[in-house]
């Protein structure tokens, strides 16, 4: 019978490796052509129109991407970003344990903060902050309904850097609230249970126990939010905020060179996300190690694949 | 007056419409083992997590330790315990699960120890020492550094026993402590469970392993349906039962 020569004639020992033609992939061919060829034509379209007064002018890109002003933008972004978000995430994880609280008061107030903030544009709110004055001229602290200890004029506090991170803070702390409740609801109910069953408080076992395993959770997304933060941060140029999308206005306004100067913005954009984007590749690996995600392809390994899957 | 370390009187629990437990009586003295079997959605599991205050019961009345669980009695009126009562209360109880429930943040040695540190305000060092000791009394000395993710479901059980056993607690409960395990992990768990009988610990076991049950518990309870079916010394309950209910129950298991 077959199979009894087939067990018969089996060597020994490990077998030849698999020696086969790999299929090939024409489509693929195709696409990446197309690609190419497209990509070709932007380039040149860029590279060439370079000339005096027809668009692309590199000599000013060059001219201006160290500019001192520009610089002293790229600088002010930065801040303002890292203080935004240190508001909004602070904000998140409030709003978030307010949200999950057993009293309808505290979690219904987290729950219009959220429906507020989410829900009307982000240069609505910047302007609504910028011109707070004419709600309320005088802005007094003290005990409400009752006596005031401090009173001061609205526009001497909320000048463009406390308007402009009132309305980013508290912007992004609504959003951050749901990537925070996101994160604490998917910690399994059996480590509470657990920690409930030693006779933990239940503060304890937010902070020690729920929080520092919600943040494999909150982490990644956190990295999407500043590096939309980044960006969002140019929305403070209306209200003439010197951050770097100002700081390039300021500038072309009086020379005209538009488009060069909004390339210099775009390129320090580019780069400081580009770094965001980094940073965020270590952490979502540092966080994501152990849990089941399909590791990805290698850039080499995709060539490969183009190729013909040879390996 | 506490002559018995758990005593139920009619307890009743409810999820919305459905009744879990439907008048459970039972007692179980200091020292005792007490084994309880059942098909699963009997209320075993429910009737332990409210011995703890995990969930509240709606009718009848629960004491640990001669003291009403969850309320404070004043005249005819129940008042419920503040949080963090109920949480002083629940300190003094072990509990031990199905999925054991490690924190996976942490190591071994900081699972026992924490509790001890945050909840009875042990020094580090003394809770240290005290979280070695629990941990090579189940036989997992060498595992002190190891992160609940590194170490097989027997070991993380016997990680989560000695977190129990940490609070020094004065009973200890366990949810079918073995259920979730590969057969051949079942042994050290038991193991470590049989030495804490022997060293004179009450407990009340959730279980299916009818051996352990048979060698080990004074009182076997065997619910069904959210009422208690029959009770008694092993012997009797899993040698000769009486009622048909646990003699269908048992020809399935054995």
């Amino acid at each position: 019978m077959a199979t009894s020569k087939l067990t018969e004639e089996r060597p020994t020992g490990r077998p030849e490796e698999i020696k086969a033609v790999p299929v090939r992939h024409p489509g693929r061919w195709l696409a990446a052509a197309i690609v190419l060829v497209v990509a070709a034509s932007i380039v040149r379209a860029i590279v060439t129109n370079t000339g005096p007064n027809k668009g692309f002018e590199w000599v000013w890109v060059g001219h201006y991407l160290f500019d001192s002003r520009i610089l002293h933008g790229v600088v002010a972004t930065i801040y303002i970003t890292f203080l935004a978000m240190l508001i909004g995430i602070i904000l998140g994880v409030v709003a978030a344990i307010m949200r999950l609280s057993p009293n309808p008061i505290v979690s219904g107030a987290s729950w219009l903060y959220i429906w507020f903030f989410r829900g009307t544009p982000l240069l609505v709110q910047i302007l609504f902050w910028y011109n707070l004055q004419a709600l309320f001229p005088t802005i007094s602290l003290g005990i409400p309904f009752g006596p005031a200890f401090v009173h001061t004029h609205a526009n001497s506090i909320i000048t463009t850097l406390v308007a402009g991170l009132l309305a980013l803070g508290l912007n992004e702390g609504a959003y951050m609230s749901e990537i925070v409740r996101a994160g604490i609801i998917s910690v399994d109910e059996g480590q509470t249970q657990a920690a409930q069953s030693l006779g933990m408080s239940r503060l304890q076992i937010m902070r020690l126990i729920v929080l520092p395993q919600a943040m494999r959770v909150i982490i990644p997304p956190t990295g999407n939010e500043t590096i939309s933060m980044l960006k969002n941060t140019s929305l403070l140029s209306v209200i003439s905020f010197g951050e770097l999308l100002f700081a390039a206005q300021t500038i072309y306004d009086v020379n005209y060179k538009i488009i060069a100067l909004l390339i210099v913005a775009s390129i320090w954009y580019l780069a400081m996300t580009s770094v965001l984007y980094v940073g965020q590749y270590f952490i979502e690996r540092r966080y994501g190690r152990g849990f089941s995600r399909a590791e990805r392809a290698t850039m080499r390994e995709r060539w490969l694949a183009l190729g013909g899957g040879r390996r | 007056m506490t002559d018995s370390m758990v005593r139920a009187e009619a307890v009743h629990k409810r999820f919305g419409r459905l009744e879990v437990l439907k008048g459970i009586n039972l007692e179980v003295k200091p020292g005792q083992v007490m084994c309880m079997l059942g098909p699963s959605g009997s209320g075993k599991s429910t009737f332990l997590r409210c011995i703890n205050h995990l969930e509240k019961i709606n009718a009848g009345r629960l004491y640990v330790d001669g003291e009403l669980v969850g309320y404070r009695q004043s005249g005819d009126k129940l008042y419920e315990l503040r949080e963090d009562e109920v949480a002083k209360k629940r300190s003094e109880i072990g509990m031990v699960f199905q999925q054991f429930n490690l924190f996976p943040h942490m190591t071994a040695l900081e699972n026992v120890a924490l509790a001890p540190i945050r909840v009875k305000g042990m020094s580090r060092s003394d809770a240290r020492s005290r979280g070695e000791q629990l941990l090579q009394r189940v036989g997992l000395g060498d595992k002190l550094g190891t992160y609940p993710m590194a170490l097989s479901g027997g070991q993380q059980q016997r990680v989560a026993i000695a977190r129990a056993l940490a609070m020094e607690p004065k009973l200890m409960l366990f949810d079918e402590p073995t259920s979730a395990l590969d057969p051949e992990l079942v042994g050290d768990v038991l193991d470590a469970m049989r030495q804490l009988a022997r060293d004179g610990m009450t407990m009340i076991v959730v279980t299916h392993e009818m051996g352990f049950a048979r060698e080990v518990a004074d009182e076997v309870v065997f619910m069904d349906e959210g009422v208690v079916v029959e009770s008694g010394p092993p012997a009797e309950v899993l040698g000769a039962p009486r009622h048909e209910r646990t003699q269908a129950f048992l020809s399935k298991v054995l």
